[in-house]
């Protein structure tokens, strides 16, 4: 065998092992949580509230919790978010504010979230005096996810043709009702799969929220969670404090199971926005 | 002659380039104006300066004025009405990414009308007179990228002429279509003639003789020659049209 072929041959296989590492991984990954979580994931568990008093487990309270976070998150984080890019896009094509905006969000793309939950208990928590109170972690969650909403939307838009924008203009239309009828609905797609990874950034999100949702399993109404002071714990912070700080392990790894599957979902969901929207421009 | 278009001494720079220098035309009402020139002689520039399209671009100057009707353009003269008046078809047809009828629809309800018989009536007409009526009549609610090049160009005309426009500018409008669509949208312009003033860039000179009554021959950046078709193309007084029509550069 000459040396080119020996070379290429060992490269190939090099490749084949790469692949099936990270793929052993990953089923190892899924496997353990699968395995591990099955065991407790009962009706019981997804419905409970967990009282010592009673004598009860459940983690419906975080469930709840990450439902709250997640809708806040993005009706704070979307509007901004999409908003943002219009501007970029639509009214400011070019020139040093686009520029200065564009670097700004990469850079904001890049911090650590534990950096945004300091700050968010500095501003949120304490400044605001909203309390350690899911109307906290969302604020700061919605900081969180901006950068990735407007990049995904500013994507978004980048690809509607340009063909669009010209045939409104040329009939007589305005900048704002071009981007309402025309560019927006082209967009939507691209928009919702940025959503729709925006929410799973927020479902996985722990540092940030322990510091300004807080750990608590209570039950939260509707009412209480605009309110400062009601602390409430989504799925990935209850998961770490079930660990870390109780040791049950066993309710950590239903959790887990839980968060798995609905990434899972989500992922499936996001792919197939991608799809329509390729299909449609 | 009554014109309906004019420009004077019209200068037009994208950041340092400077694309249009001088033009001055008029535009005589209900004639079809092909203007033709090599590439980046400034015709297409020249043709968005009617509705005002360049200020679009970041870097666009221009000098000079525009007239409709015996009116300034660049000057105190709302933009959205003015492309109401003058309509505009590209080179590449671009249907909105909704149905017929909401495309047809589209230019009227900017303008305020939202009755749905009036709109109705307005679909059907554009349609005629696009001569798409009958190929569509019966999936007016199907979307409008599903029609084929030719259709959606003439879906894009009749999307035009929904706002009842006056002038209409048409940029190469067949430039990306086969031979026989080519035909169907030249004979339409030709029909368009009685009620409309067409001013129509092209590439292609024996589509202007075909079609253009009067033909304006551009290179780089000035306008060389203004003047009835069939005088330019075969008693052109300017010898850079001579060598132009004749073949000698393209």
């Amino acid at each position: 065998m000459s040396k080119r072929k020996l070379i290429s041959v060992l490269f190939l296989w090099l490749c084949y092992i790469s692949a099936a590492v990270t793929v052993l991984l990953i089923l190892g990954l899924v496997f353990t949580v699968f395995i591990r979580g099955r065991e407790m994931l009962t009706v019981e568990i997804l419905t409970g509230i967990p009282s010592f008093l009673k004598g009860t487990i459940g983690i419906l309270p975080n469930i709840l919790n990450t439902v709250y976070i997640v809708v806040l998150t993005l009706g704070i984080a979307l509007p901004l978010g999409v908003g943002t890019a219009i501007y970029l896009n639509e009214y400011r094509r070019a020139g040093i504010t686009v520029r200065i905006i564009e670097f700004a969000v990469d850079i904001l793309a890049g911090v650590p979230s534990i950096i945004y939950g300091l700050v968010g208990l500095l501003v949120f928590v304490t400044s605001l005096g909203l309390g350690t109170s899911i109307i906290s972690g969302a604020l700061t969650m919605a900081f969180v996810v901006l950068p990735g909403i407007v990049r995904t939307s500013l994507e978004a838009l980048k690809s509607v043709p340009a063909g669009y924008r010209d045939g409104a203009f040329a009939l007589g239309t305005g900048r704002w009702h071009t981007t309402r009828t025309v560019v927006l609905p082209s967009a939507l797609n691209g928009v919702l799969a940025g959503a729709i990874l925006s929410v799973g950034r927020i479902i996985g999100e722990s540092a940030a929220l322990i510091f300004t949702a807080g750990v608590a399993d209570k039950m939260l109404n509707i009412f209480e969670i605009f309110s400062p002071n009601n602390s409430g714990s989504t799925l990935t912070v209850a998961l770490y404090i079930y660990a870390k700080e109780r040791g049950d392990f066993d309710m950590a790894f239903t959790i887990a199971l839980v968060l798995v599957l609905l990434s899972f979902v989500l992922n499936l969901s996001a792919r197939a926005l991608f799809k329509i929207g390729r299909v449609k421009t | 002659m009554s014109s309906i278009l004019s420009t004077r001494d019209l200068q037009l720079w994208y950041g340092q380039t400077h694309v249009l220098k001088g033009i001055d035309i008029h535009i005589p009402e209900k004639n079809i104006i092909a203007l033709i020139g090599p590439s980046g002689c400034g015709k297409s520039t020249f043709l968005k300066c009617f509705n005002r399209l360049n200020e679009l671009e970041p870097q666009c100057k221009i000098s000079g004025s525009v007239l409709f009707r015996g009116r300034d353009i660049y000057s105190r003269y709302d933009v959205n009405s003015l492309r109401k008046s003058i309509g505009m078809v590209f080179q590449k047809p671009n249907p909105f990414p909704m149905s017929i009828y909401d495309n047809i629809a589209y230019g009227p309800r900017v303008h305020g009308i939202r009755k749905k018989t009036e709109l109705d009536e307005i679909v059907e007409r554009s349609l005629k007179q696009a001569f798409l009526w009958n190929e569509t009549k019966d999936r007016l609610k199907t979307n409008a990228l599903g029609l084929s090049g030719g259709q959606q160009q003439r879906l894009c005309i009749a999307r035009a002429l929904a706002v009842s426009p006056e002038v209409l500018l048409m940029d190469e409008p067949t430039s990306a279509l086969d031979p026989i669509s080519t035909a169907k949208i030249e004979s339409l312009v030709k029909e368009l003639k009685s009620k409309f003033t067409v001013i129509m860039v092209t590439h292609n000179m024996q589509q202007a003789m075909r079609i253009a009554d009067k033909t304006a021959f551009f290179l780089l950046g000035e306008m060389i020659e203004f003047n009835n078709t069939d005088v330019l193309f075969k008693t052109p007084f300017d010898k850079r049209t001579a060598d132009y029509i004749s073949g000698q550069f393209g």
